[in-house]
């Protein structure tokens, strides 16, 4: 009989520690079957980033770096400019990547830096309790904007993808979520052309993903797959934003 | 040559591959001679976006093994204080240049020893410490910069110049020592990542939640340190055994000491230098030495008064401590501590 589910070698024989419904377990996966399938784990160096992701080590079976909140794109620089032969990835979350540091991943991607990121919008800072992300949708309810975040005060959800596709550094930008079995496929395509773009040198890649947090959110995974597609995607709608893989770095 | 080109040359020769920085006065050579330099050699240079960013591609370098360097002046230096505080958590080696200027804020840009207490005392989060050395010539900034990769290898920790604007633009010529030989490039990083081909997966981290792991990592530190403070202690006295009056300085106070020493010398005043070279670690010791043979010592910091307290600790009331200071980018000459001096 073919074996249809196994364990890819990249993740590491080990149960993750996420809440149930979370989409960083979905993700991580995904990354680790990509991992595989380009053949590239004994050359991939992945940065993990601080936030509920920041023990992915402990699930991915390469070689793994932390690196301090927000700053994976400048560690990532720093590795990737040494060893350009090998495969440099970020993991950031929202907080991660477009609060603390929207300084680094703007300026790593305007570098076009060959490196790839994945980036999951889950609407919060899971980690710390559910507070207030750039991300975080107007009307959304967190422990900081506990009547709903407020334009007015708050400010608006902060668009990554939208951002970064105007930058002439970055080669490729794709939004995609995985709240159905579709959406975990095309995710996965989109995860293994932002890892092949870096094979091929064509300059800094970013995917972000729409994930669950159930838990903060205060739903059930159900209803929290459901927010996904029915009120989080209408703020950030997938597709992709950019895609210029004739583009080489020289 | 120019003080801070000396540094670049003397990270050039002693291996550096990477050179991540950002502009600032008066280190602004730095980045300019690296950015021609490293590429020539066909190493990196990468001009960031922030010290921040600086920092920590400084760290990403160094996790996969290279030897890395950054340099600023002190804003930037205490913008660099997080990623430092993650390099000497995961022990991470790399040197970290302080070309330091008038503070607090922006300050001025006048040389300065105003980052004494920041470079030997932690300056960032936690419980650490970084070699800290302190040239006062531009032969030093060559040789200590030359050094600085070496001890950064050999103890898996940051290494930190402390040095100033006035040493930074100062012109002198350099002799380099032929003997000088890169040590620790033979030193095998199995700790670094570079792709897990023929091994197990690696990891590098600060973060140790397990059940009293980091208090089991912060005293294998301690024990790192204490052998640094045992092997690695650097001084130069003048005079130790002759002299009444002991003025103690570093780097550029210490130059404009030691000339005035020398015309008191001449006058027939028994007065001596004690120059620590390393900050941290602190020759305890010999100032300690000093200070049972000493009727007085005199410390002269470019500063409100901040080696002074290692000084008195070392000393310990053996004799009393005097102090001399030149804070907000301000310079003592030559005649006034040798006025100060004949007061005491
Ligand atoms: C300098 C610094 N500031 C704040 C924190 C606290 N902190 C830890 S995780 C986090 C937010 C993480 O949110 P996000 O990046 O969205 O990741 P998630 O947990 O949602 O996956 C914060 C603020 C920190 N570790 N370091
Ligand atoms: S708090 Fe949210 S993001 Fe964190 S593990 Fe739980 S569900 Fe996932
Ligand atoms: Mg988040």
């Amino acid at each position: 009989m073919k074996k249809v589910f196994s364990k890819p070698e990249s993740l590491q024989d080990k149960n993750n520690s996420y809440c149930p419904g979370c989409g960083h377990g979905t993700i991580h996966r995904i990354i680790a079957e990509v991992i595989d399938e380009l053949g590239v784990r004994e050359k991939t160096i992945g940065i993990a980033p601080v936030g509920c992701a920041v023990f992915a080590y402990y699930y991915w079976n390469f070689d793994v770096t932390e690196a301090a909140h927000g700053r994976p794109p400048a560690v990532a620089t720093g590795i990737k400019r040494c060893l350009s032969d090998r495969v440099v990835f970020t993991y950031q979350g929202d907080g991660d990547l477009a609060a603390i540091g929207t300084a680094e991943i703007i300026h790593a991607a305007n570098r076009g830096e060959n490196i790839t990121t994945i980036f999951v919008n889950n609407a919060n800072y899971g980690m710390t309790g559910g507070q207030m992300a750039p991300t975080t949708i107007l009307g959304q309810k967190t422990t900081t904007t506990p009547n709903g975040r407020d334009a007015k005060r708050d400010g608006y959800p902060l668009k990554v993808c939208e951002l970064l596709s105007s930058l002439d550094g970055v080669c490729y930008i794709e939004r995609v979520s995985v709240s159905t079995p579709k959406n975990v496929l095309r995710t996965k395509k989109a995860i293994k052309k932002a890892f092949e773009n870096q094979l091929n040198n064509c300059g800094f890649s970013l995917v972000e993903v729409l994930s669950q947090c159930p838990t903060d959110w205060q739903m059930t995974p159900v209803e929290s797959v459901k927010w996904v597609d029915e009120v989080l995607s209408k703020t950030f709608p997938l597709g992709v934003y950019k895609e210029n893989t004739e583009q080489t770095r020289k | 040559m120019k003080g801070n080109i000396a540094v670049c040359e003397g990270a050039i020769a002693a291996g550096c591959t990477t050179y991540f920085g950002y502009p600032i006065t008066p280190q602004n050579e730095i980045p300019a001679y690296m950015s021609k330099k490293m590429v020539e050699l066909g190493r990196v240079f990468v001009q960031a976006e922030s010290e921040l960013a600086a920092i920590n591609m400084v760290f990403g370098a160094a996790v996969s093994g290279s030897r890395a360097m950054t340099s600023s002046s002190s804003p930037g230096i205490s913008l660099k204080q997080e990623g430092i505080s993650y390099l000497a958590g995961a022990e991470l080696p790399c040197v970290i240049v302080n070309v330091q200027r008038g503070g607090p804020g922006l300050g001025n840009i006048s040389g300065s020893q105003a980052d004494y207490f920041q470079a030997t005392k932690g300056g960032g989060h936690g419980d650490y410490r970084l070699i800290v050395l302190a040239p006062y010539s531009v032969k030093e900034m060559y040789d200590l910069t030359f050094l600085a990769f070496d001890l950064a290898d050999n103890y898996r920790i940051p290494v930190m110049i402390l040095t100033d604007g006035i040493v930074g633009q100062m012109m002198e010529p350099v002799e380099i020592n032929p003997e000088f030989r890169v040590q620790s490039s033979e030193i095998k990083k199995d700790w670094k990542l570079d792709g897990c081909k023929g091994r197990e997966p690696r990891l590098m981290r600060s973060l140790i939640m397990e059940e009293g792991g980091l208090e089991k990592h912060n005293w294998h530190l301690k024990k790192k340190y204490d052998g640094i403070k045992k092997t690695e202690i650097r001084c130069e006295a003048n005079f130790p055994d002759s002299a009444e009056i002991t003025v103690v300085a570093f780097g550029i106070a210490a130059r404009i000491c030691k000339s005035a020493v020398k015309k008191l010398r001449q006058e027939g005043l028994k007065v001596g230098l004690m120059r620590p070279v390393t900050l941290w670690p602190f020759p305890e010791k010999a100032i300690s030495d000093i200070a049972a043979k000493s009727k007085k010592i005199l410390v002269a910091e470019m500063n409100m008064g901040q080696m002074v307290e290692d000084v008195k600790l070392a000393v310990n009331g053996k004799c009393p401590v005097e102090f001399l200071g030149a804070p907000g980018g301000a310079v003592f000459s030559e005649d006034e501590i040798i006025a100060k001096i004949k007061k005491l």
